[in-house]
């Protein structure tokens, strides 16, 4: 079987986009259905593998049962090495673990990661390749599709079948169902608040996967060196990730200045949250953009989503409106953001925010 | 630098400089549904309806536009071309493009449904024709969401990408743009060897409003025709839509009166706090 694909995969580098039907004429046979093999692009941060990585394996579970999961690791030092030993025992489903230690993946740069995954898929053979719909995902994974010459699928939400897939079209004011019909591999990003991962009890038995070196002396040199990393800023912050936190608290233009913003930071502290914001209130300079939630920004979907002086606009309800329950605190009675709340209050925030933030249980 | 006057910097051309004097740039640009439609999903299950709707040009590729007008403004590139794929109407999206203030303009006459992998390779051929220094698109359409077609081309062309760009500095001498790109945990800076792919994100400027002499002016410049089988382009569908449907509903909610009385439904009724 793996013969076979990587034969396929041979033959469809021979002749490159010509014939789509003949290619896809392969795709539809019963060998697709009897034989699911996915790599899954990792992602790692301080020796442990990201939780939307770790989301996207739990979506290559749902492609099928019988699937057999690699996970991809790359990148340089003692820290790629730890998080490879995470990544053998962070989900039962995993069946292989394959480490690309190079310099030139050092940092997680699109150029020579696509060539990477090009020279692991020709390896390989595999079915499917997912990624989380994380910054790194969305710059790579359609990178290495047109090496690959098939389409990839972006931000899935649901998925039906090893060929079929849901994914939000418009802001996500429509669902969309895509049949892949081409040829292997079928490429995905995922978005992982969809594909939640159970956390791992430290009784259970993991059965740890093994640990593969990928040989990196037929890495393509054609595209690397073209791009340099020069460095990396960010907010430092104790507060739970904004994609995975369990409650979030956004604030919106209302709030009027970086100052007052503030508020929602103690607010957001008392009930163990992370803090969002709209697009406006990062426009204006309240907060940096990195927790913007919207359609261009972080899509969350929290237990709990508290939304303080946020209108509720097209590109704003795209980030958030999978929550699970939404408050919204508003002075404006016909905001649209109230449409869609569980618990509307309508308010001047800054007198229920002190409110709440006197009355709120400790949280323990 | 970036801010010098095109006509000063052409008295002390370098050899150098002559080269990025005559700096192409193409910017491709998508015709979509306006971002402040509020969309209305076929009643057969078999797409957004877009019939009778007000179209725009995708807020990115304005911004992906804009960016390119700046970066000729101010001095390091002599012609910015404007590209878009799709059916007739996609020339409105340029003629506005070209009142922006584009050179010229080139429509590849295609179906309406492209997906970003035939876009790419469209793209590329365009590129392989014109031989720009720069290509500059929007980091996604907000119709198919999809934020692919950028990463795409680049991977078609070999070249490297600097996607969902929040500032771009170009540097003559050593023919290099400098990104800073908006990821997940904050910002990061790449340095990028010209020809380069840049997608733009929402921050990276504020486009400007083409004026009506401009939108006048638009009116005599070129647009250039292609079709897919001229460039050599097969389109490519990979990719079969089966539905599209109504994101499930939220049930109505309820206004609460008091803070006392919200902080009780979240306790007792979510159980969420």
């Amino acid at each position: 079987m793996a013969a076979l694909s990587i034969f396929r995969a041979l033959r469809k580098r021979a002749i490159p986009s010509f014939s789509p039907s003949s290619s896809s004429s392969f795709s539809h046979g019963t060998a697709i259905s009897r034989f699911v093999s996915t790599l899954v692009l990792a992602e790692h941060e301080g020796g442990s593998v990201k939780t939307s990585s770790v989301s996207a394996v739990a979506a290559a579970k749902a492609i099928s049962e019988e699937n057999s999961i690699s996970v991809l690791l790359a990148g340089s030092g003692p820290s790629l090495h730890e998080a490879a030993s995470h990544a053998a025992s962070c989900h039962p489903s995993i069946s292989q673990v394959l480490v690309a230690d190079s310099d030139k993946l050092a940092y997680p740069l699109a150029e020579p990661w696509a060539e990477l995954v090009h020279l692991v898929q020709q390896e390989g053979g595999y079915s499917h390749i997912i990624a989380a719909s994380s910054s790194f995902g969305k710059n790579v994974l359609p990178r290495v599709a047109a090496l690959l010459d098939v389409s990839p699928v972006t931000d899935v939400i649901e998925i039906s079948g090893p060929q079929l897939f849901v994914r939000p079209i418009y802001a996500g004011n429509a669902l969309c169902t895509v049949r892949y019909a081409g040829a292997n591999p079928c490429m995905l990003t995922i978005r992982s608040t969809s594909f939640p991962v159970a956390p791992i009890s430290a009784d259970s038995k993991c059965n740890t996967a093994p640990v593969t070196q990928v040989d990196l002396s037929t890495f393509i040199e054609v595209t690397l060196g073209k791009s340099r990393y020069l460095n990396h800023s960010s907010q430092e912050t104790e507060r739970p990730d904004l994609g995975n936190a369990r409650v979030v608290v956004t604030g919106g233009r209302a709030l009027k200045s970086a100052e007052n913003f503030k508020l929602i930071e103690k607010l957001a502290e008392k009930l163990g949250a992370a803090v969002g914001a709209t697009r406006a209130a990062v426009d204006a300079g309240f907060v940096p953009n990195e927790l913007q939630v919207g359609q261009t920004g972080k899509i969350v979907a929290p237990e709990l989503y508290m939304a303080f002086g946020v209108s509720g606009a097209i590109q704003h309800l795209a980030g958030m409106r999978d929550s699970k329950f939404i408050v919204a605190v508003n002075k404006d009675a016909d905001a649209p953001i109230f449409q869609v709340a569980d618990y509307g209050l309508v308010g001047d925030l800054f007198e229920i925010i002190p409110e709440l933030l006197e009355k709120l249980p400790e949280k323990k | 630098m970036v801010g010098r006057h095109p006509a000063t910097s052409g008295l002390h051309l370098t050899a150098d400089e002559r080269v990025l004097g005559k700096m192409k740039i193409m910017v491709a640009v998508k015709r979509v549904v306006d971002y402040a439609v509020k969309i209305r999903v076929k009643s057969d299950k078999s797409g957004v309806e877009t019939s009778n709707i007000k179209m725009s040009m995708n807020p990115f590729c304005e911004i992906a536009l804009e960016e390119a007008l700046r970066i000729k403004e101010s001095g390091l590139a002599s012609e910015v071309i404007a590209v878009s794929m799709g059916p007739t109407q996609c020339v409105d999206t340029l003629r506005t493009g070209l009142a922006m203030g584009a050179d010229r303009a080139i429509h590849v006459d295609a179906p309406a449904t492209l997906y970003p992998l035939s876009v790419a390779k469209l793209l590329k051929a365009l590129v392989d024709f014109e031989k720009p220094h720069l290509l500059i698109l929007g980091k996604q359409a907000i119709d198919d969401d999809c934020n692919q077609t950028g990463q795409m081309v680049a991977g078609l062309l070999k070249w490297p990408q600097g996607t969902f760009a929040s500032k771009v500095v170009l540097d003559k001498e050593k023919q290099v743009a400098t990104v800073e790109r908006e990821v997940d945990g904050g910002l990061e800076t790449l340095c990028l060897d010209l020809p380069a792919v840049i997608t733009t994100d929402l921050r990276l400027n504020q486009p400007r409003y083409a004026t009506l002499p401009n939108i006048m002016k638009a009116k005599s410049k070129v647009i250039k025709k292609f079709t897919p089988e001229e460039l050599n382009v097969q389109i490519k569908s990979d990719l079969e839509l089966v539905q599209v449907t109504d994101p499930p509903k939220r049930k109505a909610g309820v206004i609460v009166s008091s803070v006392d009385e919200l902080i009780d439904k979240l306790k007792n009724e979510a159980h969420v706090i």
